[in-house]
């Protein structure tokens, strides 16, 4: 198998301390520099995503890994994954998306494709399940020529129907 | 008068304590109207979200659709918080609205009405809220800062049907709310 130069790393399953430092150990054993990685709690679930890069194929980095998943309750996958350009974002502007309401499916499918429709292009979600309670926040791209005020009112429709609430406000960004 | 020596005693009517209602009850998404601040109704509101916000832990402001009722009132008092700097003790507001507001500052919000997250939201720290006062309905200017204007904010925005999560600064700023003991 040719060597590759960028690889997806998932490890998702049970949480315990030492994780990070086994899984990071692993790759950097290979010589694999982390390039982006997030981690987050799923449910309580362990949950990582990273890509690095080096002359290493998939295989070799799920076989350094392999101690993680001894136990069973760990699953690890790597996948190679070509370059991306960086997103054109010349004249997008960021927004950020706030959906609240009781739990029902569809909610974030019916508000993503508001977005999509719009043409905007979603960079970053979260969605939290508090009791009865669920809530997504998302930060979105809206081209440079979408009306955002429309883009805001169609958002809230589409929310008072699932009986949610929706609002679309522009991201602030300090430089200092 | 200066509200600083405004005390919920002023109102003539013991305050009740009441049950505080949690998202996503939808009183909580909805503009409050506007109130006659003389209706005894409102004065007895008033009364009561200061009861109920005194015996709730840590509870420094709570607004009228926390407790169910759809009206442009909300208490505040937070005297006893240790990012406060500017305070004005405890008070009621009627149909209060933000005249000024500058200085942004992210900060970290809970809400009684969500227990369970909380969010960095960023709120102005130089402030300048106008309201009227329960009972008697005088007209009040309060200028303040740092916790106390981000504790009108929040309150001012449930008036308007709005929580902390619709202004949290992106999907980053949103926790679960850890209880370590
Ligand atoms: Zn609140």
């Amino acid at each position: 198998m040719e060597p590759v130069s960028l690889i997806a790393v998932t490890v998702i399953g049970h949480d315990r301390p030492g994780i990070i430092a086994d899984a990071t150990a692993g790759l950097a054993g290979l010589g694999l520099n982390l390039e982006d990685s997030t981690m987050t709690l799923l449910r309580g679930h362990f949950a990582m995503m990273l890509i690095c890069s080096g002359d290493r194929s998939p295989g070799e980095v799920e076989e350094a890994l392999a101690p993680l998943t001894a136990d069973g309750r760990l699953q690890v996958s790597a996948a190679a994954v070509p370059d991306e350009d960086a997103a054109d974002v010349l004249g997008r502007r960021p927004y950020v998306l706030t959906v609240h309401g009781g739990d029902r499916p569809g909610i974030v499918s019916a508000v993503t494709r508001v977005v999509a429709a719009a043409g905007g292009n979603i960079t970053d979600l979260t969605t939290r399940l508090a009791g009865d309670l669920y809530v997504a926040v998302a930060e979105v791209d809206l081209p440079g020529d979408a009306d955002a005020d429309a883009v805001a009112g169609q958002l809230r429709d589409a929310g008072a129907r699932l009986g949610v609430g929706v609002t679309l406000r522009p991201q602030e960004t300090d430089v200092l | 008068m200066s509200i600083a020596d405004w005390t919920e005693a002023d109102l003539g009517v013991p305050g009740r304590v009441l049950t505080v209602v949690r998202a996503p009850d939808p009183v909580l998404s909805a503009p409050s109207p506007l109130v006659d601040p003389a209706d005894p109704e409102v004065v007895q509101l008033a009364a009561d979200l200061v009861a109920t916000m005194r015996v709730s832990p840590g509870c420094v402001g709570l607004a009228a659709c926390q407790v169910g009722v759809a009206a442009h009132v909300f208490a505040v008092d937070v005297s006893r918080h240790p990012k406060t700097r500017t305070t004005h003790g405890t008070f009621v507001l009627c149909n209060a609205e933000v005249v000024e507001a500058t200085r942004k500052e992210k900060g970290r919000e809970g809400c009684m009405s969500v227990p369970d997250l909380t969010g960095d939201v960023k709120r102005a720290t130089r402030l300048t809220v106008r309201g009227l006062l329960p009972g008697s309905g005088e007209e009040l200017t309060v200028e303040t800062d740092a916790f106390e204007a981000r504790a009108l904010q929040h309150e001012i925005d449930h008036c308007a049907g709005f929580l902390f999560l619709d202004r949290v600064a992106g999907a980053h700023a949103v926790f679960p709310r850890q209880t370590y003991l």
